[in-house]
């Protein structure tokens, strides 16, 4: 699957000038709100028509504005998960979800429905009304919903944002589930890190209707352009680990990166499962001489690769621990005080409990 | 209790009554809905124009709309003639003729329930179906139809009520042909203009009493049935 996507639009003072491809799995769109992502998204939806631009999958020119060629929406066969469930009020929830299999004709089948259901957790509400459900279920229904449309692409433009953590927390291992399990390329649009680092394989980082970065999710994300897109304050590095063991005791998984464990907040997640760590520069802490009588678990020793001042006096510090590059943002006071420069070693210090995963 | 018998006369208005009344308000349904999605949802030159032309009757005199009818759809009107000749659809002093005067007088009516409720159907329910392949008629018929049903509801039992209690373009169009053009409003205006009418009078108002009560309260048994199925989520 390759997925071509151009366009350049211009609204009011705002204009789009955008390109990225994708081949398959999760693409996150990811950026501040106002950088375009949702108009992006609309225009390979086909909801919006650009003033330019081409939108291919796999070879199928699907809209391209040179060659004049550009297929509604109805036959694009991509579905959209909006940020609000936009489920059918007059409706059930079972005919809310056989509405788009009803025109995919002959590629939805009974079994579909069937495997959906039981995917997303829905089985039990398929005969209520949309407004009896919770935020969670509503978005749950709107994902089976363009599921069951047997898209070709699924589109999905911050279908958490709209929720608590709780229900976020409900939502994203349906969304793992779908990534590994459906084989439907999908492009998803987040201004939130932790999302994006869980989520996606290829990340596209846009600013101002421009693309500012694109690539691999690790690479990207631990670049400093993902920073301008996140805020400083989810600035950081992210982590590609396994899972090692289990500490059932205190309730603790330690996750092999590179050469060093790490110790986070149980994840259920089998032995040897692939996972992501979002580590926030500000979480971490450096050191010179190893510390002792500290509640961090996380004590990784390394040496500094280099250093970069920040506008606001603080430094961000990038620190190669065996194979994996951690960020520590610090003071500047902090870096006199402890003479750090280049090529220095120093030991990361990191909670357990400020990392996501 | 003789007074209250209802003479074949009278049966004749109240059945020729109703039979105006339904037959206005379901020939001119499918025309108040594109108007009214036009009017919600189009944009081309002269809309307001139209938006006029579509509530004058609501403004002008009746006997004003009537005579215009006169001049329209008499025998000898351009568009009566046309019809007429090639339709054998004659309105000239027929019950038709009733039918048609009723329905331009409830026409905006109708169209300003439907349009209103047009106006608050949420667009994005409606893109969220093309994006689940539903080309724009389907849309219609699947998502919007049944979100403005209330509105239509309302605005048919609004346009009946209407075309039941028209009288003055329909008495200047069609006149007072018992029988044929007479209708329940024209029967009691004829009761009052003859000496001991009264009693007559009084029956048929009863009946359009009865007539009104029952029509109201089916339109807010169907709008609260509509609501029902359409509770916002």
């Amino acid at each position: 699957m390759s997925l071509v996507v151009e366009a350049h639009h211009r609204l009011g003072g705002f204009s789009i000038d955008a390109a990225f491809t994708s081949n398959g799995g999760i693409t996150a769109l990811f950026g501040r709100s106002g950088s375009g992502k949702t108009s992006l998204i609309n225009i390979i939806a086909g909801l919006m028509r650009p003033d330019g631009g081409r939108v291919v999958l796999d070879g199928d020119i699907i809209a391209d504005s040179q060659r004049r060629i550009f297929t509604p929406v109805h036959r694009r066969r991509f579905g959209y998960v909006f940020q609000e469930a936009r489920l059918f009020p007059h409706l059930s929830v079972s005919s809310n979800l056989a509405y788009g299999r009803w025109f995919a004709g002959r590629s939805g089948k009974a079994a579909d429905m069937e495997r959906v259901v039981e995917m997303l957790g829905i089985g039990h509400l398929l005969e209520r009304n949309p407004s009896a459900l919770s935020g969670g279920e509503r978005q749950r229904v709107a994902i089976g919903r363009a599921l069951l449309a047997a898209p070709r692409l699924l589109l999905m433009d911050e279908p958490l944002a709209a929720l608590d953590d709780a229900r976020k927390a409900e939502i994203l291992p349906y969304l793992e589930r779908l990534r590994d399990d459906a084989g439907i390329p999908i492009v998803y649009v987040s201004h939130s890190v932790s999302e994006v680092a869980r989520l996606a394989q290829r990340v596209v980082v846009l600013e101002d209707g421009r693309v500012k970065a694109s690539g691999a999710a690790a690479e990207v994300l631990s670049t400093p352009a993902a920073a301008l897109a996140t805020g400083r304050r989810e600035a950081g590095v992210l982590l590609e680990g396994v899972v090692e063991t289990h500490d059932a005791t205190h309730d603790l998984t330690t996750v092999r990166v590179g050469e060093r464990l790490i110790r986070v907040p149980k994840i259920e997640a089998p032995q040897g499962h692939a996972l992501r760590l979002h580590i926030a520069a500000r979480d971490v802490m450096l050191a010179t001489v190893r510390p002792e009588g500290i509640s961090a678990l996380n004590v990784l020793e390394g040496t500094i690769v280099n250093l970069t001042a920040g506008e606001d006096g603080s430094v961000e510090v990038r620190v190669d621990c065996g194979g994996a590059t951690i960020a520590a943002r610090i003071t500047t006071f902090s870096r006199d005080a402890l003479q750090l420069s280049q090529g220095k070693p120093v030991h990361a210090i990191i909670k357990s409990v400020a990392i996501d995963h | 209790m003789d007074w209250l018998e209802l003479s074949d006369a009278e049966w004749t208005a109240i059945r020729l009554s109703l039979r105006v009344a339904t037959v206005a308000m379901v020939c001119s349904l499918p025309f108040a809905l594109g108007v009214a999605m036009l009017l919600a949802r189009g944009r081309f030159w002269g809309k307001t124009v139209l938006n006029g032309i579509i509530h004058m009757p609501l403004i002008l005199p009746p006997v004003v709309t009537g005579f215009l009818l006169l001049l329209l759809f008499g025998r000898r009107g351009p568009i009566g003639a046309f019809l007429a000749d090639n339709f054998g659809l004659v309105f000239s002093f027929r019950w038709t003729g009733a039918a048609l005067a009723s329905a331009v007088m409830a026409f905006p009516l109708m169209v300003r329930s439907i349009r209103l409720s047009i106006e608050v159907v949420d667009r994005k329910l409606e893109d969220a179906a093309t994006t689940l392949g539903a080309g724009p008629i389907w849309v219609f018929f699947t998502i919007t139809l049944p979100l403005i049903l209330p509105g239509i509801i309302a605005g048919m039992i609004l346009a009946f009520a209407k075309a039941m209690g028209e009288f003055g373009a329909t008495i200047t169009f069609v006149s007072n042909i018992p029988g044929e053009t007479q209708t329940l409003s024209s029967a009691i205006y004829t009761f009052t203009q003859v000496p001991g009418g009264d009693a007559g009078a009084m029956r048929l108002t009863i009946i359009s009493i009865v007539i009104s009560m029952a029509a109201l309260m089916l339109s807010e048994f169907l709008a609260s049935l509509a609501a029902k199925r359409t509770v916002a989520a």
